[in-house]
């Protein structure tokens, strides 16, 4: 290694990650598309030159999809990992043909899905007695106001499954570039950035997204209660992606692909988006499967806690909200099943997570080997 | 390194992190809309002589920054002045509900560890067996559980089908035999998570640990197989867990929000929840920094603790 000469420097940069048979075979069909299945952290640049496109399309474009693929069938063999993939499938579906969604403006009203698989409206009140025991007419029974709780919680999964998924989401898109930044360039932009996250690392998540709520909830834009909490979870969220991407740029960065690319003169932008952040990001994406679970969670105690969406809102959280007063009184079905779909939900998102990590990490044996020799 | 050394500059580094909590935790309170004068006064019509005073008297007049520095000077020698909604003195109130959480808290951190590091230990042990596999099973369940839910099944089940337990806390002191009583539901409830991952990160960081050459070692010199765990292996593989202990911290506080909730358990995270929802913004304001700066401080112990085990990570 020490006595490397300049000019086979220059050829092992074209020889990592080259695999020519399948390079041959999709350079054709890859050279506009293979965009798609990195991470990208910013606008793609246009200013490359030739020079450098070369080389990327000869060493680059193959790899992550490849490693999407192999990750897929590793995670394709995990029983639990499918089922839980499996519930979270049946989930959402239920959740989306709970209602008919229609969007309608002053005139029209386009109707973009015309099942309803839910019985009755979920804020409709007296659809039965209130506070009946489940029965054939109300599977799930019925609160306080009489709204049937089946349909409630069938369309309470939009509000908890669009959370969990929109503000994990917009975390990552904080959290990716800034740790990536903070981690490639080091330096006061680290200090800065780093010193940022220690401290919002001092308040615990629900503690700081409490906290957050009465500031975003007056905002006429956020229009109350959805996007407050998705915000508020947002910003508390993206902390931990930042520092964990960080701690990974950290050692790629020093790599000789990296080395490389630099000294070929690829701007520091190409670089972290097309080589540093697609080798790092793989713990941040185990990372974020499991934190949907978390801020599922999070959102839900605010629900609980009335906080964020308008009480009375079909969010499995916020109709546990009643539950304490019902329970002391005994009637138990208003507390167990909104209860149950959060139970079921993380569960599968966890086993999920689990699949992924164990997918995206095909070096164990090697890691294991590693360890062996200690 | 010597320890010494490290420990202060772990103390260079803290600084600045709670001067920003502290920061944060202040401009929390000025970037909620309208004027403070309007939440003090609770939307009275008031003269202007009278709302000038006002002013003056919170120092509402001054620059931001020297407001900033005013409160900062006053938080410092735990100063937080009166609650306009309640009129009570926030640091008494704050004084009131610390040892309540913090008995929680510790009841459950107890918990957690009673119950997680033997089921780490065997389940690491006994990977891929039945045990290791209900072991993986039970953690994830634990970790799904949303703890307001599991918190009022255990007060349906417990307190109220079978009477077992009070569903308010008794009207005793902290310390007493009857609160010791009613505080199991709560402990179990904010425990229950923490157990389930203090037992998932022991049982990956052991499996390692077993992988390793020492272990192999003393096994050979005819080592029993239990001391070779709990003397060798539990050692090493514990160092995980102390690193996460902080992060622990916050979980059991976010826990502690809802428990106190559901049990009425009169803490710092149902002063924190009311406070909210009354728009009681003194007291919030001195809530979220005293959880703020405890973190901190937990933090920085748990630095020097893992450096007081693990000489390595002095570098």
């Amino acid at each position: 290694m020490s006595d490397r000469h300049p000019t086979t420097q220059r050829g092992r940069i074209r020889i990592v990650g080259f695999d020519d048979a399948v390079a041959d075979q999709q350079a054709g069909d890859r050279e506009n598309d293979d965009d798609d299945d990195t991470i990208a952290t910013g606008p793609i640049d246009s200013s490359t030159t030739p020079g450098e496109t070369t080389t990327e399309t000869e060493s680059e474009p193959d790899r992550p999809r490849r490693r999407l693929e192999d990750a897929w069938r590793r995670f394709r063999r995990n029983r639990t990992a499918m089922a839980g993939l499996g519930v979270i499938v049946v989930m959402a579906v239920l959740a989306v043909f709970a209602r008919p969604i229609e969007v309608s403006t002053a005139e029209v009203t386009i109707t973009l899905q015309p099942f309803s698989l839910a019985p009755y409206d979920p804020s409709a009140m007296f659809v039965g007695p209130a506070n009946a025991p489940p029965s054939r007419a109300h599977p799930f029974g019925t609160d306080w106001a009489g709204r049937d709780q089946l349909s409630r919680v069938l369309v309470g999964g939009r509000y908890t499954l669009g959370i969990g998924l929109v503000a994990v989401a917009l975390a990552l898109c904080v959290g990716v570039p800034l740790g990536a930044i903070a981690g490639y360039f080091g330096g006061w932009i680290d200090e800065a950035i780093m010193r940022l996250v220690d401290v919002l690392y001092a308040f615990p998540f629900l503690v700081l997204a409490i906290a957050i709520v009465p500031i975003l909830e007056p905002i006429p834009v956020l229009g109350g209660g959805f996007w407050t909490v998705v915000l508020a979870l947002a910003v508390t969220g993206w902390i931990g992606y930042a520092r964990l991407l960080r701690g990974e740029v950290l050692s790629v960065r020093e790599r000789e692909y990296v080395t490389a690319a630099r000294a070929l003169g690829v701007p520091d932008r190409t670089v972290i988006r097309r080589h540093v952040v697609p080798n790092a990001v793989a713990p941040v994406v185990v990372q974020a499967t499991l934190n949907v679970g978390t801020v599922v969670l999070t959102a839900a105690a605010l629900g609980f806690l009335g906080l964020g969406l308008e009480p009375g809102s079909a969010e499995w959280g916020a109709m546990l909200s009643q539950g304490r007063s019902s329970l002391v009184q005994g009637r138990w079905h208003i507390t167990v099943f909104p209860g149950l779909a959060i139970f079921l939900f993380v569960l599968a998102i966890n086993l999920v997570g689990d699949g992924i990590n164990d997918a995206l990490d095909p070096h164990r044996d090697v890691s294991d080997e590693r360890r062996r020799l200690r | 390194m010597t320890l010494g050394r490290y420990v202060w500059t772990r103390l260079l580094v803290t600084a600045p992190v709670l001067f920003g909590v502290t920061a944060l935790t202040f401009s929390f309170v000025h970037l909620l809309p309208g004027d403070a004068v309007d939440a003090i006064i609770g939307f009275q019509d008031v003269s202007p002589a009278v709302e000038a005073s006002i002013r003056a008297e919170y120092h509402l007049d001054q620059p931001v920054w020297k407001q900033y520095l005013l409160w900062l000077g006053d938080a410092a020698t735990l100063e937080f002045g009166e609650s306009p909604i309640t009129g009570r003195d926030v640091a008494a109130t704050i004084g009131r509900r610390l040892p309540a959480t913090l008995t929680l808290g510790g009841a459950a951190w107890l918990l957690a560890l009673a119950v997680g590091i033997p089921a780490g230990i065997v389940a690491a042990v006994r990977a891929g067996e039945p045990a290791d596999e209900l072991g993986r099973i039970a953690a994830l369940a634990g970790i799904a559980t949303p703890n307001f839910w599991l918190g009022l099944i255990l007060l349906f089940v417990f307190s109220v089908r079978l009477g077992w337990f009070r569903v308010i806390p008794p009207d005793a002191p902290l310390a007493s035999l009857a609160m010791a009583k009613f505080m199991l539901l709560p402990t179990i409830t904010l425990g229950t998570a923490s157990a389930a991952l203090i037992t998932r990160l022991l049982r990956s960081s052991m499996r390692q640990e077993l992988e390793a050459a020492y272990v192999r070692t003393a096994r050979a010199k005819g080592l029993s197989e239990r001391t070779v765990i709990l003397k060798h292996v539990l050692r090493n593989a514990l160092l995980p867990v102390v690193t996460v202990a902080g992060l622990q911290l916050a979980f059991l506080v976010d826990g502690a929000v809802v428990v106190e909730q559901i049990f009425s358990w009169p803490g710092m995270g149902r002063l924190l929840v009311r406070s909210i929802l009354r728009r009681d913004y003194t007291v919030i304001q001195a809530a979220v920094l005293v959880i703020g700066v405890a973190i901190v401080i937990a933090n920085l112990l748990v630095d020097i603790v893992y450096a007081i085990l693990d000489p390595r990570i002095r570098y």
